[in-house]
């Protein structure tokens, strides 16, 4: 039997340990050592006021008025204003409703994230969740009164529009990737078109089209509702991108994997669904994963369309000539939960590609 | 006419890759149990020829029947022949995301609709057959190269063909390795497999083989017997290339 030494039998750990390790990572070459100084410069400079502001001189309760005596930052109009923050609009005394809806995204995004869950099953409780928190949010069943979506707001919106998004764009953007790499021209043509087409024009002019110009091409008396016009613009948009990300997957499957499928008598879409995307999409994770959180972020564009989401919600409660004077306050917890939620998604995708590979690897 | 106890049988068949004429006018019959080993120089068609009896080429004109099916643009008829026709390949092609088992099970589960638990039970049986049922559940990554080919060969024995095709099954394995994968197959061919395999094993041809095709060019110049035609070959380009491979 072999024993790891404890790192204290080695005289490492205590003493030696912490100088030893800073000196061999952080000093260790003269761009390290340069980088190192300047990170710490910019710690001393910078991390005293920002900690003063935030914490020290902050205030937690009391008015507007007290803010402006402590001089930090004035976290009061946060409590004061979260709830329209968080819900926006969406009536006072309704407000479990998108807070339920919040909890059941979170609960399906987590289980949805776990690879024991990745069955069948989840394929049809996606859009089941999805269904649910539209039931919930919109109402006018079960007892509960209608709040149509124009008064719908904040982190519900945000969250509906992000994972609706990117939900519903994702199985589009794999039927382009394939369309765009299949053998029949009018097939791949179509493709090609429309993912050049939706590549080149940016989100904020296919938002303000799906809002202003499309309804001018629809017959007399047709209306569609306005928060669904966004989301599809941004449902087809975001597919566009994605599309062309997996096909960078596809591409990089070698052929006999194709042949293999072939000789062995798989149908094409067997071939595709049992060994090429599995593979391909493995490899995609990373870009796959950067546009998830470009579109979770870019959702805050609806704003120029009159909806209220997160970003909107913190703007219209920095709206009150009583507390407008703190709208930085406002800003970074908007801010910090966009972070929250990227960082999350970011940190998971690592995990996945560790997970995924683990098996694969030679070893 | 096509011979009526052929179970592959090729009739002038031609392919071209654009303007290049890679298969002109190929005839063959591969009898049910006969075992043809295919030789020739590099870029003869060999690969080609393969590919078409399985349709992962298509030819452009001529006739392939597969017992009795003809290989054609029709779906049904080449889902047919693929389900009778195993194959093997140079660089194995296992499904690396996929354990040797699962490798194993996906056709016999997908293809022919067999409950799981059948098809695990004849994957094992084959692995065993071809000594790596220790193995069962790792990844192809983790084996040797010759204990992916012999995966390779069970994964295709799992969907119970009644004809192999081989292209090079040796040809990308260590020295150290070829000889287990050939002893998989010369089992194989003593079990009565119809099998049409391309390799520069001479040996291989020699012991096992009822017939060896020549080509070159995109032609099928010699075929005989491997007595005759390792003894006795009566075409130039032949006693060129058999000269060559002795030599090395
Ligand atoms: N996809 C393709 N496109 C164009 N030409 C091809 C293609 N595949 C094969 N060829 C050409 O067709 C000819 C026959 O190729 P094939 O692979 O059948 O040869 P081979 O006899 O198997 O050779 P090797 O012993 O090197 O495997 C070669 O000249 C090759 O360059
Ligand atoms: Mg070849």
């Amino acid at each position: 039997m072999t024993r790891l030494a404890l790192p204290s039998e080695t005289g490492e750990g205590l003493l030696g340990g912490p100088v030893a390790w800073v000196r061999r990572n952080l000093f260790n070459t003269p761009v390290n050592i340069a980088a190192t100084l300047v990170a710490l410069w910019a710690v001393v400079r910078f991390l005293p006021p920002v900690v003063d502001w935030a914490l020290v001189r902050a205030t937690w309760v009391g008015d507007p008025a007290a803010c402006r005596a402590a001089g930090g930052a004035c976290w009061a109009m946060v409590v004061e204003k979260y709830r329209l923050i968080l819900f926006g609009l969406y009536p006072y005394d309704q407000q479990w409703r998108p807070l339920l809806a919040i909890v059941l995204f979170i609960a399906a995004i987590l289980a949805a994230a776990h690879p024991k869950c990745w069955r069948r099953w989840l394929i049809y409780a996606i859009p089941a969740v999805l269904g649910v928190v539209g039931v919930l949010m919109w109402g006018g069943l079960f007892g509960l009164p209608l709040v149509t979506d124009d008064r719908w707001g904040g982190l519900p919106l945000t969250m509906i529009l992000a994972i609706s998004g990117i939900v519903l764009s994702f199985p589009l953007a794999v039927l382009l990737a394939l369309g765009r790499r299949s053998r029949l021209p009018a097939v791949r043509a179509w493709c090609v078109i429309y993912i050049e087409l939706w590549r080149g024009v940016p989100l904020i002019s296919v938002l303000f089209m799906a809002s202003v110009m499309f309804p001018l091409f629809l017959p007399e008396g047709v209306t569609i509702d306005k928060l669904l016009r966004a989301q599809i613009g941004i449902i087809l948009f975001t597919a566009a991108y994605l599309a062309e990300i997996v096909r960078g997957g596809l591409q990089a499957i070698p052929r006999g994997q194709y042949e293999a499928a072939d000789a062995i008598g798989l149908s094409y879409w067997q071939k595709m669904r049992l060994i090429i995307l599995p593979q391909a999409l493995r490899l995609v994770i990373p870009p796959l994963v950067g546009q998830f959180i470009t579109t979770f972020k870019d959702t805050s564009l609806v704003i120029i369309i009159g909806l209220y989401d997160l970003l909107s919600s913190t703007k219209a409660a920095l709206s009150d000539p009583q507390w407008r004077a703190f709208y930085v306050e406002g800003y970074v917890v908007a801010a910090m939960i966009y972070f929250v939620f990227s960082y999350l998604m970011s940190q998971y995708s690592q995990y996945l590609e560790r997970r995924l590979s683990a098996g694969t690897r030679r070893g | 006419m096509p011979n009526d106890d052929a179970v592959i049988s090729l009739k002038d068949v031609n392919k071209w890759y654009g303007s290049f004429h890679a298969l002109r006018d190929i005839s063959l019959d591969v009898r049910k149990g006969e075992r043809v080993v295919v030789a020739g120089p590099s870029g003869s068609g060999k690969s080609t020829m393969i590919r078409c009896i399985n349709r992962l080429e298509e030819h452009q004109s001529g006739t392939i029947t597969v017992n009795g099916t003809e290989v054609s643009n029709d779906v049904k008829a080449v889902e047919k022949v693929r389900r009778d026709v195993g194959m093997v390949f140079q660089q194995f092609n296992l499904f690396p995301h996929l354990t040797v088992l699962e490798n194993l099970t996906l056709a016999p589960v997908w293809v022919k609709h067999m409950p799981k638990a059948e098809a695990r039970d004849i994957a094992m049986r084959y692995l065993e057959r071809v000594r790596i049922h220790e193995q069962a559940n790792k990844y192809p990554g983790q084996l040797s190269g010759g204990q992916q080919q012999r995966v390779a060969i069970a994964r295709s024995l799992c969907m119970r063909p009644s004809i192999m095709l081989f292209d090079e099954p040796t040809s990308a394995l260590d020295p150290e390795m070829i000889k287990e994968v050939l002893d998989v197959m010369v089992e194989l061919a003593e079990e009565g497999m119809t099998m049409v395999c391309v390799t520069h094993e001479m040996g291989f041809a020699r012991t096992v083989a009822d017939t060896v095709v020549f080509m070159a060019d995109g032609q099928i110049v010699e075929k005989n017997t491997p007595a005759e035609l390792f003894g006795n070959p009566r075409e130039e380009r032949t006693k060129q290339f058999l000269s060559q491979i002795i030599r090395h």
